[in-house]
């Protein structure tokens, strides 16, 4: 804290309204661990950003031009009134992409602040100490690569390019060669001290991002977004301890070590260890099973909506197993049309949510609360599993990963050992499915060929509103 | 010298009270942890401010703008996005009583 004779008082109340606001972030990262908390947790994180970023422009460093101070305002002004509307129109289903550019968005800003700071202090004549520079370098390494890395994570799940992971010959090598490439410019820019350098490692830093995530897709990509948010919180951190200020350095931490932590709650769900996911080319697994998929030749049974009305009109106990293709389809309202239907006659109905149905872990229970689902209608996976042996129908919709039983009985397959929700437990099971293709990991389920299987093709919307006419009308 | 020792001693202590407040985390709400973690490392918007004030010159203006700009991005639409998310968590038990269908399709299909 540079606590300057001049304006002692005032830098004094700022850093005890910036203790406030870490308090506030502490709170409402607290918050946000309990359903019932969630929101004011938020609110209260939000009110102390406000606080806190208000109290700033009282600094003299931050109001000494003018001009800074206007510039400073249009920017504010501009990304607010962008990132409202986009914000508060996005469709639910876009969650995981709109979170990876808030937080590329965030990565950029954090390694923009190491630069100019070093920037600054070079063009007063300074030489900064050794660890300052070691700071800045890596805010400008960690920063950039959270915002390239999020930007191509968004392209993908956006699918304006594959959302396969992306392999080419010699990737490792090249993964390897930037890298390397990367730690010895630090080393270099550390002793001789020379600028020139940070922007050679900004460039380095912002190619790593890309080249790190092209090879991670499908169903890894929320565990990225994870890993990811965690990067920028240490690219913030960084940039704290470069600007001496101790607000970025706590907020930063704190969600660095919280991501990481999220990351690996999110690739336990999976069954998998974080460096599997990051470095596996998961990839190269699918193309090696890729030739079972699409296997026209079995058969499966198809059914029809009004069978099926029928069968769930008369069942004792449904469960429900809703999966990405059902947010897809814009589907969850008519989901829960379908449960109230079958309510209405007397059955007993459960969503059964597995860990990371939809594109992120707790995804799935955001739409479904989107569409009024009311909480004790949705079980997680381990208190619906062993209900599943007692239910008279399993409904699958739009899920498919999540129910394979491939990852227990299968020990090559690239999901084997993530826990799945046991539908074939269930007497009958029915598959609402657009088409026979594989599901986001791309693997083949031989729970669709079960003798006690029974498929509805189309889109889960359409089906569903069939679905609720047949158990009207049974 | 000093300083940086203080600076890593509340780094230090920072990382375990993370990792100590969402350990306990019910996986239902990830996707709003997430976000919301996401909106609270957006306070980096406090740092473009410094370097924005102290900002000579038109290549740290353009910069420091620059940085401004995402910061803000981060923080409002973090925090927007993630209140949006959570305002849906409703439907208590004492709740089971639903409004007609065609009053609560309306507002989630807005979007």
């Amino acid at each position: 804290m540079t606590l300057t004779g001049v304006s002692f008082p005032l830098s004094t109340w700022r850093d005890l309204i910036y203790l406030v606001a870490i308090a506030g972030f502490v709170l409402a990262l607290k918050g946000l661990g309990s359903p019932k908390f969630a929101r004011r947790g938020n609110q209260l994180g939000a009110v102390a950003a406000v606080v806190a970023i208000g109290f700033t422009f009282t600094n003299p460093i931050v109001h000494q031009h003018g001009k800074n101070v206007v510039l400073a305002l249009v920017a504010m002004v501009l990304g607010a009134l962008i990132a409202v509307p986009v914000a508060r129109q996005v469709k639910m289903t876009a969650m995981p992409q709109l979170v990876a550019i808030f937080n590329g968005v965030g990565g950029g800003a954090a390694a923009l602040i190491s630069v100019i700071e070093l920037l600054h202090l070079h063009s007063l004549g300074l030489k900064p100490a050794v660890y300052i520079t070691a700071e800045v370098l890596l805010g400008v390494l960690i920063g950039s690569v959270s915002f390239s890395g999020s930007a191509i994570a968004f392209i993908k799940l956006q699918e304006l390019i594959t959302g396969r992971p992306i392999t080419y010959p010699g990737q490792q090598v090249i993964n390897a060669l930037v890298g390397l490439a990367i730690g010895v410019l630090i080393v270099v820019s550390l002793i001789t001290g020379n600028i020139a350098f940070v922007w050679i490692l900004l460039f380095l830093a912002l190619v790593l991002g890309v080249i790190f995530v092209l090879p991670i897709g499908g169903a890894d990509v929320p565990v990225l977004i994870s890993l990811l948010n965690s990067f920028t919180g240490l690219a913030v951190a960084a940039s704290g301890f470069v600007l001496d200020n101790n607000l970025l350095i706590v907020a930063g931490t704190l969600v660095g070590a919280s991501g990481i932590i999220l990351t690996r709650l999110m690739s336990g769900a999976m069954g998998r260890s974080l460096p599997n996911i990051l470095f596996s080319a998961f990839g190269s697994v699918i193309t090696a099973t890729g030739g079972e998929e699409g296997d026209a030749s079995r058969p499966v049974r198809q059914g029809t909506a009004e069978d099926v009305g029928v069968l769930l009109a008369y069942a004792r106990k449904v469960v429900i197993i809703p999966g990405y293709g059902l947010a897809v389809a814009q589907a969850q309202h008519t989901a829960r049309e379908l449960a109230d239907a079958l309510m209405a006659k007397g059955v007993e109905v459960f969503y059964a949510i597995h860990p990371v149905a939809g594109r992120m872990p707790g995804h799935m229970n955001v739409l479904l609360a989107e569409a009024n689902v009311p909480y004790d209608e949705l079980k997680e996976m381990d208190e619906a599993n062993p209900e599943m042996s007692t239910a008279d129908v399993a409904l699958v919709v739009g899920a498919n990963d999540t129910v394979n039983p491939a990852a227990k009985t299968t020990p090559g397959s690239p999901i084997y050992g993530m826990p799945i929700i046991n539908a074939g437990e269930a007497e009958n099971v029915i598959f609402l499915k657009r088409s026979m293709r594989p599901g986001f990991a791309g693997i083949d389920n031989e729970l669709l060929y079960d003798p006690k299987t029974t498929l509805l093709f189309g889109d889960a919307k359409d089906t569903l509103q069939k679905l609720v006419a047949a158990v009207n009308d049974a | 010298m000093t300083g940086i020792v203080e600076y890593l001693t509340v780094f230090v202590l920072a990382a375990f009270v993370g990792i100590e407040v969402v350990s306990k985390v019910p996986s239902i709400l990830h996707t709003p942890l997430m976000s919301g973690s996401n909106a609270i490392h957006g306070i980096v918007l406090v740092g473009s401010l410094f370097v924005m004030g102290e900002a000579s010159g038109a290549a740290q203006l353009v910069l420091g703008f620059l940085a401004v700009f995402l910061a803000t991005l981060n923080v409002v639409g973090g925090f927007v996005v993630t209140d949006r998310m959570l305002e849906m968590f409703k439907g208590k038990p004492n709740e089971r009583t639903r409004p007609a269908k065609a009053a609560d399709a309306g507002p989630g299909e807005s979007a």
